[in-house]
């Protein structure tokens, strides 16, 4: 199986692209058909991403199916997976066919709203197989283009300003990166990730603009990708884009936005900015552990006063994103393996928690917190299943909510007890938010007219769910499925990362011995 | 046996609560409730055949990252052993008493089903409950700690239609969390210490922990006293303590029975066992102790004063559980882990007791619960009243002073009460006045009720008496096993838990000094003689025929010949038995050897409460009326309950909801908006203008602009490249 991840990434593009060549008309048979074939394809994707998954050697901590080949213009084509990457891809297969599944009720445009989620599968797994810069960069930025479109025609009122801001600030902070990267290729003279990863930048101190930049090149090329992969997780305070984007799009445009889009910041600061600049990312480790404190509390506060559901679960993306950023740049075990735990389960349990919005947003079509309540008389299933992902939001144990939020809490203490006891008091505001939520939702008297005739979930809702419900409880009780996997690959990490930093210490003893 | 035990709860709560439409509602009670017997049944074997050994059962792997390990696992010992039986016999009755006591809800109309969820609820809440008992390590104790939150959320927010019961649930699992905050930074902080979340890794870091000082915000600090405090926060959320107890009052909402079973016998107790089972490091933290002890007695009389004044015959129970809890806590805050743990099983039984009572008095009066409209009651509810006096003589502490003789109450508050003032510390002398006051209180209190309810005149609404019946068997009987655990639980176990130090550490499976150097062999060979005699006649008075297991330990005694008659000390390394008395800690010894003054003072506050309720509430009942009048201010102080939800409401929750509000319109709004979008709405109206002055102005045209612009990007990179 040599190519097995082009497969994988490939087989949504060729589904999107007989959708635009060969389907014709706008009727309702030829509707079905392209939801249908683009449900089929997703779910063909997942099936067999599953070999990949079970092909994978956990105790391997290089990369693994790699492809390798020339591509055009001396470019190189070179993709492959280590126990970081490999459970993305899996998130993103496995939620696509879930996805596709949400938009069922679509009736405008239907086969580029196809096409558009298929490409953007193609594109995400780009992202997170890419070994290359270039072709990264390339999957990284082109991935803006289906969310952009899905948010900007298939959104709400104010989609137009939504999807603008989503692509300015992103693209914005991505163009940094690319200043970066082309930096880096003139600093080690190649493009290929797994080199760049062991290539040692340099680190001595140097002065701009006045300035004394500790850490030198690594810092600078650290600062050009955390603007990109800051404003994608998104970090305090260049997350404001993220809420619009959140209500003007439609359901399924959330669900991949929160559980997918949002992870290649993370990844990011995994697959570079600690390996290529691990010097950099010390320096900046403190500065980043505040802000990630800073966002937990402020997102949650904000959460709390919201009254828009969607944007509610926005905000409270933001604060979980800001364990995850806190876990990687703690850089131990606990952290790193919570932050991804972390992001693995925020995309099930986020994307669910859209699902539940766009259960309710489908028969009454509005999100306002306060055009609901006493749901739980007429929707019992609906009301077990929003309790379970409230839950699971809040990080109760058991379910996968509770794995990393606790693990990165464990990791923080070690490093930082302020930052600790900051980030924890994010499990007080989240029941706050969370349980207020669910109160003015489902509790009470349902006394809204409009409201006494709405039906409880139906067999496909029930369905997109299930898998989810699964995930969530079972990574909740059996987490070893995750971190059995990125274990190795994290310890390897971890392990170069102080080696780079034990290099760098007496480097700089001798930097400052030449002062005296 | 034990996964049984642990399981069988999960296994009925999943059919009761997702297969009662394919059996029917009443079979998935029966499913229920049978399963619960059956743990509860399994419990009573483990409990009874205990030989003090600590056993842990690996079940499957949880939480793996790096040196943080914490499996699912079940820990065995006596303090598991006695929470076993403590949680799966009231949980057992209380679903038994739910058939009759939720039989016909007024809440809902007759088409909508309840039952089953809420005995699924039930039984998901005793699941958890054992998770947390049966923990082998800090994480797992976290999953049941919360899971019984959650339990607890959703039975207090059963009557969801409630506006009340809604805000009251919401708040237990809020103020709970904060608790949780300070639990979750006292795992995190063993974690970073010991290198481990494992309980017996943690106790015998113990003596390492109170030698290390830890940097923790602003200033050094004694691991061992911070850590101590960190998880004292938690168990006084879940216990209900001065500060974070005001979710508890609230959680009446609930249907009794769930008062019955989650807000009085057992899950908030939780934090009483926390600090037992963490007995190994709280004997290394004393400035933690200390804190404990302030903080239990201060609970104690505080809920005390507010429970004389409250009408709602619930919350004068959860308020006299609130202020038991602390007596709980004084005592394990002193040192006396054992007498927390007998007043937690006594409690158990009389509470649970009282509660079901009352709730077999609310059912017969139609959902009655303001004790200003009952009165003369005795007549109607025979069953009940006698029930119900039981748990008032078991509460207020009846009994023949200076004998072992005397109604579960009376066994266990006194052995705390001696054990607070053997505690020869300020702040046991402190707790030691406190809790004697709070006695006196108690005593008034649980009168007050009887005497409101069942004595006097009928008051309120004359058709409500009328029709006002006494309870079905199936909520009888509970109440029936439970007025036996309140008259004979605290005799039958006054020696195990409060006896001479070498029945306690039998018991407990706690080696005896002298034993140290073989403490495994010796452990049991003593236990099993020492287990034997006590089986056979399994009372306190079975101590002589422990000669020859004492004899063990006669070199222990010469060394502390000094202390009296007894001829034992507790010994041991930390984890040793189930739970740990340092080598300085002589406050079991000393209870015993307190002045009769001491010994007689509880039963002497018992009397003059008694004796004032019945002078205000059956000779004089015009007294109170013209009491609250003359003295408005305090009346009102503790009618509002010191005003502790109005503060809060002040200072944390309008304040944050208003700081959120200003974060988003101002900070997000105004402030990063204002910056960034500043240049962004500046770009995009050009951006427009130059789309539409190029084509058209549709949205495909920008992202085609856009892949144009990459691929310029991507070409000169390319050239440049090579």
């Amino acid at each position: 199986m040599q190519n097995l991840i082009s497969i994988i990434i490939f087989l949504p593009l060729i589904a999107a692209l007989i959708l635009a060549l060969f389907l014709r008309g706008e009727d309702e048979a030829a509707q079905r058909n392209a939801k249908w074939l683009a449900l089929i394809a997703t779910s063909a994707t997942l099936f067999i991403s599953l070999f990949l998954f079970f092909g994978f050697d956990s105790t391997d901590t290089g990369f693994q199916f790699v492809e390798d080949r020339e591509w055009l213009l001396g470019l190189k084509y070179k993709m492959g997976v280590d126990g970081i990457s490999i459970l993305f891809v899996m998130l993103t297969t496995f939620l696509m066919p879930l996805t596709i599944g949400a938009c069922w009720g679509v009736t405008t445009r239907v086969k580029e709203y196809m096409i558009a989620f298929l490409m953007l599968e193609t594109l995400m797994l780009g992202v997170f197989t890419a070994l290359d810069l270039v072709l990264f960069y390339l999957f990284f930025e082109a991935g803006l283009i289906p969310m952009f479109l899905i948010i900007g025609i298939w959104g709400g009122k104010e989609r137009i300003y939504a999807a603008f801001k989503f692509f300015l600030y992103t693209f914005l902070g991505s163009l940094l990166m690319l200043v970066a990267m082309i930096a880096m290729y003139v600093d080690a003279g190649t493009t290929d990730i797994p080199t760049l990863m062991n290539h040692t930048f340099a680190s001595e101190t140097f002065p701009v603009l006045g300035i004394q930049v500790v850490g030198g090149l690594q810092t600078l090329l650290f600062l050009a990708f955390f603007a990109s992969f800051a404003v994608k997780m998104p970090m305090w305070p260049v997350h404001t884009w993220l809420p619009d984007a959140h209500v003007q799009a439609p359901t399924a445009g959330s669900v991949i936005l929160a559980a997918v889009l949002l992870k290649m910041g993370g990844y990011g600061f995994l697959r570079f900015s600690l390996p290529m600049f691990p010097v950099g990312s010390e320096v900046m480790s403190t500065f980043v552990l505040w802000m990630s404190a800073i966002a937990i509390v402020y997102a949650s506060l904000v959460a709390m006063a919201q009254e828009d559901m969607k944007k509610l679960i926005a905000y409270s993306s933001v604060a979980h994103m800001g364990y995850v950023t806190m876990g990687i740049f703690t850089v131990n075990q606990q952290g790193l393996d919570g932050a991804i735990f972390q992001m693995i389960s925020h995309g099930f349990v986020s994307a669910a928690l859209f699902l539940v919005v766009g259960v309710v947003y489908d028969r009454m079509h509005t999100r306002d917190i306060a055009a609901y309540g006493g749901l739980m008389e007429r929707m019992p299933v609906y009301a077990l299943i929003f309790m379970l992902f409230t839950m699971a939001n809040v990080g109760l144990p058991g379910t996968s909510g509770f794995v990393g939020e606790f693990l990165t809490l464990m990791a923080i203490f070690q490093v930082n007890t302020w930052v600790a006891v900051v980030a924890t008091s994010g499990v007080i505001f989240s029941a706050c938010y969370g349980l207020w939520l669910y109160r003015r939702v489902m509790l009470g008297q349902l006394i809204k007219e409009s409201l006494k005739s709405i039906k409880d979930m139906d067999k496909r809702e029930k369905a997109i769910f299930a898998p989810l419900v699964v995930m969530t409880l079972l990574l909740g009780v059996y987490p070893a499925l995750v971190t059995d996997i990125i274990g190795p690959s994290v310890e390897a990490l971890i392990g170069n990362y102080e080696v780079a930093l034990n290099d760098y210490a007496p480097a700089t003893e001798l930097a400052s011995a030449g002062d005296h | 046996m034990a996964s049984i035990i642990l399981f069988a709860p999960l296994i009925g709560a999943i059919i009761c609560g997702f297969f009662w439409r394919v059996i029917g509602e009443k079979a998935g009670q029966i499913t229920a409730t049978g399963l619960l017997f059956l743990s509860f049944f399994f419990s009573w074997i483990v409990f009874l055949t205990h030989d003090g050994v600590t056993e842990q059962i690996h079940l499957m792997r949880w939480i793996d990252s790096g040196s943080l390990v914490a499996d699912w696992a079940i820990r065995l010992d006596r303090l598991t052993a006695i929470m076993l039986v403590v949680v799966t016999t009231v949980s057992a009755f209380v679903h038994l008493y739910s058939f009759g006591y939720m039989a016909h809800d007024h809440a809902f109309p007759e088409d909508e089903p309840y039952r089953a969820r809420f005995f699924a609820f039930l039984s998901l809440f005793t699941f958890a409950m054992l998770m947390l008992v049966t923990s082998d390590n800090l994480v797992q104790m976290f999953f049941g700690w919360e899971g019984v939150g959650l339990a607890s959320y959703l039975l207090i927010g059963f009557y969801y239609k409630k506006e009340s019961a809604g805000e009251a649930a919401m708040k237990a699992f809020i103020v709970n969390r904060v608790g949780d905050f300070g639990f979750a930074l006292g795992i995190a902080g063993l974690f970073f210490l010991v290198d481990s979340v494992a309980l017996d890794d943690v106790f015998a870091a113990a003596p390492m922990l109170a030698e290390t000082q830890v940097s923790f915000l602003w200033t050094d600090w004694n691991a061992a006293n911070l850590l101590g405090f960190l998880l004292f926060v938690g168990a006084m959320g879940k216990s209900a303590q001065f500060l974070l107890h005001t979710w508890l009052p609230d959680a009446m909402e609930g249907p009794t029975p769930v008062s019955a079973l989650i807000h009085a016998a057992t899950m908030v107790t939780a934090g009483v066992f926390l600090v037992c089972r963490m007995s190994p490091l709280y004997e290394f933290a004393p400035g933690a102790t200390t804190f404990i002890v302030y903080i239990g007695a201060i609970t104690a009389f505080f809920a005390a004063t507010v429970g004389l004044v409250q009408n709602d015959i619930k919350r004068v129970i959860a308020y006299s559980t609130c202020s038991q809890l602390g007596y709980m806590f004084v005592a394990a805050g002193v040192g006396m882990y054992s007498a927390a743990m007998f007043h937690l099983l006594t409690h158990a039984f009389f509470k649970a007791m009282l509660f079901l009572g009352a709730g077999s008095v609310i059912h017969g009066m139609h959902h009655e619960q303001d004790m200003r409209n009952y009165g003369a009651l005795k007549g109607k509810f025979p069953v009940t009243y006698w029930i119900m006096m039981i748990g008032t003589l078991a509460i207020t502490g009846v009994g023949i002073p200076l004998t072992g003789i005397g109604f579960a109450g009376f066994l266990s508050k006194d052995a705390i009460i001696e054990s607070a003032w053997a505690g020869g510390t300020q702040a046991s002398g402190f707790a030691f006045v406190m809790l004697v006051i709070a006695a006196l209180m108690t005593s008034f209190y649980s009168w007050r009720l009887m005497f409101l309810t069942f004595h006097g005149e009928a008051r309120g609404d004359k058709h409500t008496h009328e029709h006002a019946h006494e309870s079905p068997m199936t909520m009888l009987v509970p109440l029936y096993v439970l007025a036996a655990g309140a008259i004979l639980s605290g005799m039958l176990f006054y020696g195990s838990f409060f006896g001479h130090t070498d029945k306690v550490a039998s018991f407990y499976g706690i080696p005896l000094q002298g034993e140290e150097v073989h403490a495994e062999a010796s452990v049991e060979g003593h236990t099993d003689e020492t287990h034997a005699t006590h089986m056979a006649d399994g009372t306190a008075e079975a101590e002589h025929g422990e000669e020859a297991a004492t004899a063990h330990a006669t070199e222990a005694a010469e060394e502390h010949a000094t202390e009296g008659e007894h001829h034992a000390a507790f010994g041991g390394n930390p984890g040793d038995g189930a739970i740990y008395f340092g080598e300085n800690n002589h406050v079991l010894d000393d209870a015993h050897a307190s002045p009769i003054w001491v010994k007689v003072s509880p039963f002497i506050a018992m009397l003059l409460g008694l004796g004032l309720a019945y002078q205000m509430y059956i000779r004089r009942p015009d007294w109170p009326a013209k009491l609250a009048e003359n003295q408005r201010p305090l009346y009102n102080f503790l009618l509002n309950k010191w005003y502790f939800d109005e503060i809060y409401d002040a200072v944390f929750v309008n304040p944050a909801r208003a700081f959120g509000r200003f974060l988003w319109k101002k900070g997000d709004g105004a402030t990063i908006d204002g910056a960034i979008n500043g240049l962004t709405m500046g770009i995009i109206p050009w951006f427009t203008r130059l789309a539409g002055r190029a084509q058209s102005g549709y949205i495909f045209h920008y992202a085609f602009a856009m892949v144009i612009g990459i691929v310029i990007l991507v070409s000169w990179m390319t050239i440049a490249g090579n």
